[in-house]
């Protein structure tokens, strides 16, 4: 089986955001797989292991990204790519999409994983807008996934209400919260990562023309929310408190 | 310049969500003066139409059809993008909602064109619609255009007012007639786990719980004030790993994100990836035995003590208040 995952080098969870010359500063800044792909890489692996055949792993980025692509080939992945777009510096969802189109026009695949959603920008676009630019069908946010023959039999997470899907491959799938508990890279892991291929492709080489992926939406300003004022904790008797923050919910806040 | 605008209505259990409405309002704002078009799919959708004039619609375009009985990406996709082909807008919006989040980027890969995801604020700049929409698990915030061409949205839940109500408003409804073929995915079951009837994403209300709830049975003083508020009830993951409820109650980074005028937080620590879910409620009250727990350097209330002693004692106090008012 042709197993391919998509994945996004990302902010760590717990990064505090500062902002530098409106932008979004990257320094000190402690980096990570998307959580989301840590999933679609685990299921991979997973439908590799049962299924026989190869994982890739593709990432768009600048030459950083070797290192999350090396974390996925620790898990187990068999291959990484690395599309190169450093000198590319107008890029939006539809701009990757491009990208990734391109590199995919001639790779035979059954089945694409990616996450749901990065945690970064959120924009949950890349998945379905990949599926429709190759002509195969897509599921989001996917919660199991089972594959007998050409059938893939999927549960996916609507909202917390659970629906059963069944697709033919090739199919693309977006991973959501408890497909799987992703693995650590083990110590054997991280030594043969480093002998297995990681391929560099700069984006020029691939069949795209510059003009036409330009990206088609632009970022006016960054900023941070407002910052909120302490709140109020209040104080004496329970009861009193109880009494207090009704009236504060009615006559201040006027939410209730 | 007046522009012509496309909304695409979401209906669930055959009622349409509050989304759908505050679609139309933005849609509205985009239009300047031109035309708002609400489209909706589904097996049998009539009896939904006149309520999108309410909200504002100039013009409603219905699509039926059995096989759009459950939302695909293909069968919606077909309908959907038929309307676009036909009405030619300057604009679409969606609902940020699992059928938005899982359709918009499919329609602007298909027609080559910027989507701005999640968006909770809409301004104009001269002839330019401004998004501002939330990034970072809203630790930060952008705006954000589309640089030419076709404008596509998705709008988050309780964000963007929808227009009062006006049952006088009418208009025509169009039948438009789609093919709807070649399905690739086939959805074989739907398993409702979502309890309370009023919709976590939407509530104006959330009286949530964490791992300070104990049991599954812990969660019932919560749901006593969730009634009588007309909130839902919602969870940190803590709670859900815990198995003191469902993970369809989750809020946060991994579960839902939600932005009500009140969050009521009772036994929550405040993780940062439950923050991440419900920071930017506008009213947060925290309730926690811990005086030190996170979850207060977000809210604008908070009470320090039990949850077991002080809900019930909110639910009293709320109960005789909105009594005597």
């Amino acid at each position: 089986m042709n197993i391919y995952v998509i994945m996004k080098r990302t902010f760590d969870t717990e990064e505090k955001i500062v902002i530098e010359n409106g932008k979004i500063s990257e320094e000190g800044v402690e980096f990570i797989i998307n959580p989301y792909d840590e999933y679609a890489i685990e299921e991979a692996i997973q439908l590799r292991d049962d299924h026989g055949g190869e994982v890739t792993v593709v990432s768009i980025g600048d030459e950083e990204v070797e290192k999350e692509l090396r974390t996925a080939l620790a898990m187990g992945a068999d291959k990484a790519v690395l599309i190169n777009n450093e000198d590319l510096d107008d890029s939006d969802q539809y701009t990757t999409t491009a990208l990734l189109a391109a590199y995919f026009e001639d790779k035979e695949y059954d089945i694409i994983l990616g996450g749901n959603v990065s945690n970064d920008n959120s924009t949950g676009q890349i998945g379905p807008r990949l599926a429709e630019k190759l002509g195969i069908a897509y599921v989001t946010t996917i919660t199991k996934l089972d594959i007998d023959g050409t059938t893939a039999t999927m549960e996916r997470d609507v909202e917390g209400d659970m629906e059963v899907v069944e697709a033919q491959l090739p199919l693309l799938v977006t991973a959501q919260q408890g497909l799987n508990e992703p693995r650590y890279p083990s110590l054997p892991g991280i030594m043969k990562a480093k002998k297995k291929p990681l391929e560099e492709i700069d984006y020029d080489d691939l069949d795209v023309d510059e003009d036409e992926i330009e990206a088609k939406t632009e970022t006016v300003e960054v900023y941070l929310p407002p910052k909120k004022e302490a709140g109020k904790v209040l104080e004496g008797e329970i009861g009193d408190q109880v009494e207090e923050l009704v009236k504060l919910l009615r006559q201040e806040a006027k939410v209730i | 310049m007046a522009k012509k605008v496309l909304v695409f209505a979401e209906a669930r259990d055959n009622e349409l969500r509050n989304v759908s409405f505050e679609a139309i309002g933005a849609g509205k704002e985009i239009a300047a003066g031109g035309e708002v078009i609400a489209a909706i799919a589904g097996e049998n959708v009539s009896s939904l139409t006149d309520q999108l004039f309410h909200y504002g619609a100039d013009r409603v375009i219905k699509v039926e059809d059995e096989k759009l009985k459950n939302y695909t990406s293909d069968g919606y996709g077909q309908a959907f993008l038929q309307i676009v082909e036909s009405i030619d807008p300057d604009a679409i919006l969606l609902p940020h909602t699992s059928m938005g989040k899982d359709l918009a980027p499919r329609l602007a890969s298909k027609l080559d064109a910027g989507l701005i995801s999640d968006a909770t604020g809409i301004e104009l700049d001269g002839e330019t619609v401004v998004f501002t929409r939330p990034i970072y698990s809203g630790k930060a915030f952008e705006k954000k255009k589309v640089k030419e061409g076709i404008v596509i949205a998705t709008i988050r839940p309780n964000n963007i007012a929808a227009l009062e109500i006006d049952e006088s408003r009418s208009g025509e409804v169009f039948e438009e007639s789609v093919e709807i073929k070649d399905l690739r995915t086939i959805v074989k079951e739907v398993v409702r786990k979502s309890t309370s009837g009023v919709d976590l994403s939407e509530a104006k209300v959330i009286v949530a719980g964490g791992r300070g709830v104990k049991s599954e049975e812990g969660f019932e003083p919560l749901q006593e004030l969730a009634d009588l508020l007309g909130a839902a009830v919602g969870a940190s993951r803590g709670a859900c790993d815990a198995d003191y409820c469902d993970y369809s109650l989750q809020i946060g980074q991994t579960g839902k994100v939600v932005t009500p005028d009140l969050y009521i937080a009772c036994g929550i620590s405040g993780a940062i990836q439950h923050l991440a879910g419900m920071s930017n409620s506008k009213v947060i009250v925290a309730i926690n035995k811990d005086p030190e727990a996170s979850i207060f350097n977000v809210a604008d209330y908070g009470i320090v003590g039990d949850l077991f002693e002080v809900v019930p004692l909110l639910t009293q106090e709320f109960k005789k208040v909105l009594q005597t008012s």
